[in-house]
């Protein structure tokens, strides 16, 4: 650590520096100021997340219903398991992060190496999960309609597997009934000349209403949980008077305006912080690869301290701890 | 720079020979807790779903109480579990694997302590009106109009 200060030369004098208040170096105590301001950024937005559910606690989607995939093992439903995962993952390559600055500690740099190795991989492995995770979110599953107040209306049938009765829910590609269409898109050629027309939806309502009530058992289930903690499924006659009357837009996936798993909040509010973390986590990276090519052209083997790996080290850690609030809040609570 | 590492968790209760072991130590009881969350999260277990205790009645002291025991009045048994299951696995990660049990104990305290002050004030700050925000959205003369 000596050789990371500059020697002023008047070390022995209680003023001269060369001190080290409580016993940590000036790098490592700035990197725990960073943390500490960090952690607040973090739970400010973790406490608004709890602060907007309230605005729709009867209403909020089941996480259990929502993230309910896992690579290459596609139509099951698991939820949840992909995430714990990704938990394991990232706990992991702290487990490594922790090795690496032990292995510093004893000047080993051929384990440094290695385990700093290791912790890229793990963190380019969440990277990747994270991605795909939220490719899984935007592209949707079964859709919905929304309706003028921006509730979001969902369609299932109540199929009996093994004596229990449970709701299936269908997807709207299933549902819709293709009806020739009046409708034309807006081009800048035949409408106003600076704007183009966003995506369309991939039906209409009416389309879906066709669908709806061709479909005999389907049915509408609304955001609403009722004391069980399940959405509450309308009746047929409901369900027909809400699409036919209310419905207003066909949605599939989620962006920040729009998704099919219930109030827009919920998919600002993913997108919002996992993507913080995410970037997190791809600074952290990026630091790591960083001090990873010092390790192995020897600059702290010459420098003759490996603290520079605990102090992104402890970054890393950070992340990591971070994630674990994150995972019980978006994904538990 | 010492690198002496306490080797020691659960208050003495677990002993480990070295530091690489005592790491391993930690990631099998984070690992456990992990699993511990993820099964409850998906079976959700009915007795853990409803809250124990109804928000007391009658009074200063009656809202006193609630705003005592609002994390057992309010919140469902799962939530609280997977909360404090949370703040424990941050024990571990920031005491063992950011080594801040090998930490001078007041530097230790600068940074728990600055950070568990503020991060409870912006929570109770943000959620202690919550229910009013509720009621602003769904109250039967709710403000805000959702269902049209």
């Amino acid at each position: 650590m000596d050789s990371t200060v500059v020697s002023t030369g008047t070390e022995e004098k209680t003023w001269g520096g060369g001190k080290d208040p409580l016993k940590a170096s000036y790098g490592k105590m700035m990197m725990w100021f960073f943390i500490v301001s960090d952690a607040l950024t973090f739970s400010g937005f973790l406490a608004a997340y709890g602060f907007s559910r309230f605005k729709f606690m009867t209403e909020w989607p089941i996480a259990d219903e929502v993230f309910t995939h896992v690579p290459f093992l596609h139509g099951q439903d698991l939820p949840m398991i992909y995430v714990a995962f990704m938990t394991f993952i990232l706990i992991m390559s702290s487990v490594t992060m922790v090795l690496a600055v032990d292995a510093g500690h004893h000047m080993n740099k051929s384990k440094v190496t290695i385990y700093m190795f290791l912790t890229i991989i793990g963190g380019a492995i969440f990277l990747g999960s994270q991605a795909w995770e939220w490719g899984t979110f935007i592209k949707g599953d079964y859709g919905a309609v929304q309706t003028n107040g921006g509730n979001i209306l969902q369609f299932g049938e109540y199929i009996t597997v093994d004596g229990e009765k449970t709701f299936k829910r269908v997807s709207i590609e299933d549902l819709a009934i293709t009806q020739p269409s009046e409708r034309v898109d807006h081009e800048r050629k035949n409408g106003i000349w600076f704007t183009d027309e966003g995506t369309l939806p991939l039906f209409s309502v009416d389309e879906i209403y066709a669908g709806l009530a061709a479909n005999e058992n389907v049915l509408v289930r609304n955001q609403i949980l009722d004391e069980n903690g399940h959405k509450t499924v309308l009746s047929r006659a409901e369900s027909l008077k809400q699409i036919k009357e209310n419905g207003k837009l066909v949605v599939k996936g989620a962006n920040l305006q729009v998704n099919e798993y219930g109030p827009s909040l919920f998919a600002d509010f993913f997108f919002f912080i996992t993507g913080f973390h995410g970037f997190h986590v791809l600074s952290g990276v990026i630091l790591n690869i960083i001090i990873f090519f010092n390790v192995v052209l020897g600059t702290y083997e010459r420098r003759g301290s490996y603290e520079m790996v605990e102090k992104v080290g402890l970054y890393w850690h950070f992340v990591d701890l971070v994630w674990v609030f994150v995972f019980t809040f978006f994904y538990l609570v | 720079m010492a690198h002496e590492h306490k080797l020691e968790i659960f208050r003495g209760r677990w002993k480990f020979k070295s530091n690489i072991e005592k790491i391993w130590g930690v990631l099998v009881f984070l690992s456990v807790i992990t699993a511990v969350e993820v099964i409850l999260g998906i079976y959700k277990p009915e007795i853990l779903m409803h809250t124990w205790l109804d928000p007391l009645e009658g009074g200063f002291f009656a809202t006193i109480g609630n705003m005592i025991l609002s994390p057992i009045v309010y919140m469902k048994p799962l939530n609280l579990i997977f909360i404090l299951l949370t703040i424990v696995k941050a024990y571990y990660i920031a005491w063992d694997f950011m080594h801040l049990r090998d930490e001078t104990g007041s530097f230790r305290k600068m940074i728990v302590w600055t950070g568990v002050f503020l991060i409870c004030y912006l929570v109770f700050i943000l959620l202690q009106e919550g229910g009013y925000v509720f009621s602003v959205y769904n109250a039967d003369h709710a403000l805000i109009k959702k269902d049209f």
